[in-house]
């Protein structure tokens, strides 16, 4: 190999997967579909995000081509409001959301702090079915004839003036609440209650930190959503008079209320993916994270800050202007936690041996992209530049940086370092590197050019614009195309590697946390005997010293 | 330092007494640790009730203060005996069900069973009066949406001040509030019913009186809960301005 | 250096609280407290206080509902993890309250 690397398989032709694991441990639809193991609820979790993420993609797939012409021509303008509405929906709440936590998260939380299982087995799978219904709903809700309100359910257009099925997705997105709620309370209970001995809160991968994060935003907010959901269904079925004008309602008492919910959802859809990015590029730089105490609370910082900064995404929508100056100085104030992240990560590089495995490509993207999203945030944020630029193609530019540049780029490197781990065998390297590169590209062509024609007056949310902005849209549309093809390459390479991948062994990456100190795929019980952890995170040397120490003893 | 990979401690430690009970879950080491777990878990989901109830009382303060003359005739179509006696029943519940714990930790299964079915009972009652304010709200057409008319408000046939009809609209957002709350609040009494009917069959089958009562403590975490939003709901709803 | 064992860092946590049992005597010395309250605060409401009315109804309550959380739900005895927690809570809560109501108080005074 030309490139310096550091994967170490075990030699090919001797190595085999460990007899007993996790996935052969019982067969069976039944033994699946009933699993307290929080791995297979990971699979289960996986399998389910995947097809929705496929189903949103497709909606995603049909808005880009709607707007490769100015006229409206693929589609009526009500259908193309129901197919961008339905792909906010699935993408949000079937698909971002429970990404990272929900698969990685469950898979790997557990084994990080040395536990045999999450505290509430059963609470897990039950977060799963729930997640299964509100799919349920939410396609019955395309299937039956779409919903258009987008998928902010603003009143009074939802409460009163559509005649779709906002009660159907509604009743989808409340339940989808709930398993996020099961997910993050079991998060928090196991990282308080079941870690190893000898693993302290500061031992802890900041993975953990940022899922832990993440669920104290998912328990104290998903409620205050559900909640809002029930008046909004109340209202539309049986007019009662919460949010409704004509009976003395505020519709922006909903906007409170929704975004008090909505906006730290972003968070709770990119802390996880920054726990990722930590894991990985201290991984591929073979240095400890620089800064670990800083980077820990600044997941908290943001989780805290998160909800102190909600109605900048109503600037324009007749809030106070008073109210709106505190809300847009504290937003100011998330920047800081985010940025200390990506500056202590530069710094973890620093120096570091850097080496350019298929995940760390990831991760990189990750860093550019994420801190271009964060920076247009910040234009948003302020008061000024707000008026101009919401509601144009520039913020939906901006927070597909953040959601897609940043979060999905995250999963993503997070499926492929934790791949050989979880089904013990190694994606195709060559491959994936096409992939991480042809994501990248793909997306900075998607979404570029709409800043620039959001920054001209492009509005978002209509199937027609003014034939100036072809060209850039015919750019957006074109990157579109590769971008999904990005998507749809790890797709069936990690399918094929089920089989064909190389044997991983243990610890491909030479990577510190305790889910690579033990077989992959793992154990039912994932450790034999309960770990005593004596050194801290991201702790190299240690590794070494271990791996000496193996080779002297089996030799 | 240690330099097994992972090293490991012996299984069997020193005091492990009950690492053999049987409602110890395989992944938990200790029962201490189980209960624990499962204590501060239900405290994590009574978190995300206050904010789901939270929500309600966020809309209820900020239309109280724009349309209070409608919150007050509204609050005043309530009866205050009803309400009062409601308010009574339910904390005679939460002291039956705070009794049904103490039973269970003291693993007297009959006295459990009892203050089980007392909390049960008392629920039940609640919910009944509940049903029956529900119905005269139908009758006198105070139901928002459904049947709703301001005749009341604006042409009072009792001593009531008449509002202008501006007014009187508004006092539908007070009704809306009304039932939204009142309405959550009876949900969770139901749930809380259906869960204490399972409860009272294992509790006599003596599933909680052999040492293992998280579920009965936890449910009554859940149900003094419950209580607590009413203990809320009651002023709010009930006494607004009865001196007027 | 001895790393602890798994039960000595449980017994370290905030979470761990040794086990208490409250008496039926306290029980029913807080049962008694809540009604004599609730008559309180339905008396309370007859009597012309102007802007404590609301003010004496809302403490009433708080108090009521402090009991229950101390006594009846055991908070009391429990760990200050628990403590930690239904402060959250209720601090959230708080939040939600005072910063929608930024937007509700001034909303009225215009412009700058």
């Amino acid at each position: 190999m030309s490139t310096a690397t550091i994967v170490k398989l075990p030699p090919q032709e001797t190595a085999s997967l460990p007899k007993r694991s996790y996935l052969n441990s019982e067969y069976g639809l039944k033994s699946w579909l009933l699993t307290g193991d929080h791995k297979r609820i990971a699979i289960l979790y996986l399998i389910s995000i995947t097809f929705f993420f496929f189903i949103g993609g497709a909606m995603a797939g049909l808005i880009r081509l709607e707007l490769l012409t100015p006229q409206s021509d693929l589609m009526a303008t009500d259908t193309y409001n129901k197919v961008f509405t339905m792909h906010g929906i699935i993408m949000v709440f079937l698909f971002l959301v429970p990404s990272v936590p929900a698969t990685i998260g469950n898979f790997v939380i557990p084994i990080m702090v040395g536990a045999k299982d999450l505290a509430f087995p059963k609470v897990n799978l039950l977060s799963w079915y729930l997640y299964i219904v509100a799919g349920i709903f939410t396609i019955s809700a395309l299937v039956l004839g779409g919903v258009d309100t987008g998928w902010t359910f603003t009143t009074p257009l939802s409460t009163h003036y559509l005649n779709t099925h906002v009660i159907t997705a509604g009743l989808g997105i409340f339940i989808a609440g709930f398993s996020s709620i099961f997910t993050g309370l079991n998060f928090i209970v196991t990282i308080h209650r079941m870690r190893a001995p000898g693993m302290t809160w500061f031992r802890l991968p900041l993975f953990c930190w940022s899922n832990y994060a993440a669920s104290i935003l998912m328990v104290l907010g998903t409620p205050v959503l559900a909640i809002t959901l029930v008046l909004v269904i109340l209202e539309r079925a049986i007019g009662i008079g919460v949010f409704d004008p004509a009976k003395g309602g505020d519709p922006l008492l909903f906007q409170h209320l929704f975004w008090f919910y909505s906006h730290p959802a972003v968070y709770i859809m990119i802390l996880p993916g920054m726990g990722v990015i930590s894991e990985v590029i201290s991984t591929f730089s073979r240095k400890r994270v620089f800064g670990y105490t800083a980077v820990a609370f600044s997941s908290v910082a943001i989780a805290v800050f998160g909800f102190f900064v909600w109605a900048h995404h109503m600037f324009i929508m007749g809030v106070s202007n008073y109210s709106a100056l505190v809300f847009s100085l504290l937003t100011m104030l998330v920047a800081v936690p985010s940025a200390i992240k990506i500056f202590n990560w530069a710094a973890t590089l620093y120096k570091g041996s850097i080496t350019f495995e298929t995940p760390m490509l990831y991760a990189f993207g990750f860093m550019g992209l994420f801190t271009i999203g964060g920076l247009t945030g910040v234009f948003l944020g302020s008061l000024g530049m707000d008026i101009h630029l919401t509601e144009t193609y520039f913020i939906v530019a901006h927070f597909h940086f953040v959601m897609v540049g940043g979060m999905l780029m995250a999963f993503l490197s997070g499926i492929h370092f934790w791949w050989p781990k979880m089904t013990g065998r190694m994606y195709p390297e060559a491959l994936s590197k096409l992939a991480a590169l042809t994501t990248f590209i793909g997306f900075n062509l998607t979404f570029f050019p709409q800043f620039i024609v959001g920054y001209l007056g492009m509005p978002r949310r209509y199937a027609a614009y003014p034939p100036e902005f072809q060209v850039l849209n015919v750019l957006s549309t074109a990157g579109a195309t590769v971008l999904g093809i990005g998507y749809l390459l790890p797709m069936l390479y990690l399918t094929w590697s089920l089989k064909y991948g190389k044997i991983a062994g243990s610890n491909p990456w030479q990577a510190t946390g305790l889910e690579w100190q033990i077989q992959s795929p793992p154990l039912t019980e994932n450790f034999i005997e309960t770990p005593l952890v004596d050194h801290e995170a991201y702790d190299y040397e240690w590794l070494a010293h271990q791996t000496e120490h193996e080779v002297q003893t089996v030799g | 330092m240690d330099s097994h990979v992972i090293a490991t401690q012996p299984v069997h430690d020193a005091h492990e007494a009950h690492a053999h009970a049987p409602y110890l879950r395989h992944h938990f080491e200790t029962v201490e640790q189980q209960r624990e777990a499962s204590s501060f878990g239900m405290w994590l989901f009574l978190l995300t009730e206050i904010m789901f109830f939270g929500g309600l009382f966020t809309a209820y303060l900020i239309y109280r203060n724009w349309y209070y003359p409608a919150f007050v005739v509204g609050s005043h179509q309530l009866s205050i005996v009803l309400g009062t006696i409601n308010t009574a029943v339910l904390i005679c519940s939460s002291f039956t069900m705070a009794m049904g714990v103490y039973s269970a930790e003291m693993k007297r299964r009959k006295a459990l069973v009892g203050w089980l079915l007392a909390t049960i009972i008392l629920g039940g009652v609640f919910l009944g009066i509940k049903a029956d304010e529900y119905h005269e709200k139908w009758e006198k057409h105070h139901v928002p949406g459904l049947n709703f008319s301001v005749q009341d408000f604006t042409h009072p046939t009792d001593a009531e001040p008449a509002l202008p009809l501006d007014m009187a609209q508004k006092t539908q957002v007070y009704f809306s509030l009304y039932f939204a709350m009142t309405g959550m609040h009876a949900l969770h009494m139901v749930i809380g019913i259906s869960i204490l009917l399972v409860l009272v069959v294992k509790a006599w089958g003596g599933a909680y009186t052999a040492g293992h009562m998280t579920t009965i403590e936890n449910f009554g975490l859940y149900w003094h809960f419950v209580d607590i939003v009413w203990i809320f709901l009651f002023p709010l709803l009930y006494l607004i301005s009865r001196h007027q | 250096m001895t790393e602890p064992t798994r039960r000595e860092q449980l017994d370290q946590e905030p979470t761990h609280h040794e086990e208490h049992i409250v008496s039926p005597k306290v029980y029913g010395l807080i049962f008694g407290a809540l009604l004599i309250f609730t008559a309180l605060t339905v008396g309370a409401s007859y009597l012309e206080l102007g802007i404590f009315n609301p003010i004496v109804a809302i403490a009433i309550a708080v108090t009521k509902a402090v009991l229950v959380i101390l006594f009846f739900m055991h908070i009391k005895y429990s760990s200050r993890l628990t403590k930690l927690t239904v402060a959250a809570g209720f601090f959230t809560f708080l939040v939600l309250i005072t910063m929608t109501m930024t937007d509700y108080i001034s909303r009225a005074w215009g412009l700058w």
